[in-house]
């Protein structure tokens, strides 16, 4: 298959998936279950590795800008970091390591275990059983999720500014606000929204194409992960280009 | 009435089915015989459309699956109630949520009236009092009895038992069979049941065709006592 085929047909998979009758009566509480698969599975990781990326960040950028700046600067400069580039992509590439691989896996193993068949045949549409929930849980979990490590790599870079760089919370606070710029914040939770659907997608879609047994699946898992990631990072640069170039 | 009309199948080579002809009159119990991997899981799953054919057609009370759409095809489908050989149950949920899952789908029920329904399935297959149980912690012949269950949620027209008792013990393989006949008498109009066991095919089927080669054969009189 090449790419524009593979593309062709991994768009027609993703559209097939989310523009059927979504039925909420019987996937509203499917799409609730992906939510806290997503979001509230995912957040303990999420707020561990937040964290580090704010102390990370803080220490860098107390480094470069070491008697050069005043200190205020290490309040906007981490806050700019952490909302237009880190918060998102970070989070999305945590969640597409620890979820497009689980919903590869979950879904390949249905399709070898005939499971998807038995959907089929009980006229169960399995597009709308397995994809949606799992797209539209996504769409809404990784968003929070990726705010919620803002907050995080924020309160911990202040806090380590404030006890061990000598930056005191009111000064990283005031550089952190007066260089604060609604578009940025907003632009990265578009970020955040794109990834959502590359994603799940690839967790869906590779999982739907199992043919086969054990290792198929394993190779589906490792396929997804690694199709999201990069999709993140092709994402990332075209959504920047877009609101910030 | 199910007919099936001169359908083929071939995976690039290897003919499995042969312009297959029959029909599966009402109130009666088709077997299709034959040794394994002789194509008769293909057949069931190419009858439902499940896969696509190189020819021929199968027609669902003078519906052709190959040419309804999609929708028609899900219509004729809840017409259905299909035992898979490996049992195809959802291992996320437990017993009471594999067997209601067509129910909620495609009726309006209460959930006490789902609940009913569910319990009075599972009493039917033998199975009452494992409704919380899930897949996992169930035997290979429990699992093909909640199975039966499940594809008999919808009070479907037709069953497909694809190979029911194959792996199982004698004595559970007696209960399947014997659940067959009982389900077929009580329950449902007709059938098909592939395996490759003369001795449920014997037990079950009004009719015995034997496949092979891709041919389907109606076993006369003569023949089927010659197998006895």
């Amino acid at each position: 298959m090449n790419l524009f085929n593979a593309i062709g047909d991994y768009s027609s998979f993703f559209f097939r998936s989310i523009f059927i009758p979504w039925q909420l009566k019987q996937t509203g509480y499917r799409i609730l279950r992906q939510v806290y698969e997503v979001g509230i599975n995912s957040l303990p990781i999420i707020l561990l590795i937040a964290a580090f990326v704010g102390l990370v960040s803080v220490v860098q950028t107390s480094y470069q800008i070491a008697g050069t700046m005043p200190r205020y600067i290490l309040g906007a400069t981490v806050g700019r970091m952490v909302m237009i580039e880190l918060g998102p992509i970070l989070t999305a590439l945590m969640v597409s390591g620890r979820c497009a691989s689980s919903m590869a896996a979950e879904i390949g193993t249905m399709r070898v275990t005939e499971q998807i068949d038995a959907l089929e045949i009980m006229a169960i549409d399995p597009y709308r059983f397995l994809n949606l929930p799992r797209i539209v849980g996504t769409f809404i979990a990784l968003p929070l999720l990726t705010v919620i490590a803002e907050f995080d790599a924020l309160i911990v870079s202040s806090t380590y500014a404030h006890y061990f760089l000598d930056v005191p919370f009111d000064v990283f606070n005031y550089g952190l606000t007066h260089y604060f710029y609604t578009r940025e914040f907003f632009g990265g939770l578009v970020k955040a929204f794109f990834f959502s659907g590359v994603i799940a997608t690839s967790g869906c879609y590779f999982g739907f194409k199992v043919r086969g047994g054990a290792r198929e699946v394993g190779r589906a898992a490792t396929h997804a992960v690694v199709t999201a990631s990069i999709l993140v990072l092709v994402l990332d640069f075209l959504v920047a280009l877009v609101i910030f170039g | 009435m199910i007919e099936v009309k001169d359908l083929s199948k071939r995976f690039d080579s290897l003919v499995v089915l042969d312009r297959v002809t029959f029909q599966i009159s009402d109130a009666s119990l088709v077997v299709v015989l034959g040794p394994s991997g002789t194509g008769k899981s293909v057949l069931l799953k190419a009858m439902l459309g499940l896969m696509p054919v190189d020819g021929g057609e199968v027609l669902f009370d003078e519906k052709s699956i190959q040419t309804a759409s999609e929708l028609e095809i899900y219509n004729i489908r809840k017409k259905v109630g299909f035992v898979f050989q490996g049992t195809a149950l959802f291992d996320s949920m437990n017993v009471c949520d594999n067997i209601a899952l067509p129910l909620i789908e495609h009726t309006r029920l209460s959930s006490k009236e789902v609940k009913d329904r569910v319990c009075h399935l599972l009493d039917v297959v033998g199975m009452a009092g494992k409704a919380h149980l899930y897949p996992q912690s169930l035997s290979g012949g429990m699992k093909r009895l909640v199975a039966v269950a499940r594809a008999l949620a919808l009070k479907p027209k037709y069953l497909f038992y694809d190979e029911p008792t194959t792996g199982l013990d004698p004595i559970m393989t007696d209960r399947v069979v014997a659940l067959i006949k009982n389900l077929k008498q009580s329950h449902t109009n007709s059938g098909i049941v592939v395996t490759h066991d003369l001795d449920t095919a014997r037990a079950v089927g009004d009719e015995i065709y034997m496949l092979k080669k891709g041919r389907m054969n109606k076993l006369t009189k003569i023949e089927k006592e010659l197998y006895d």
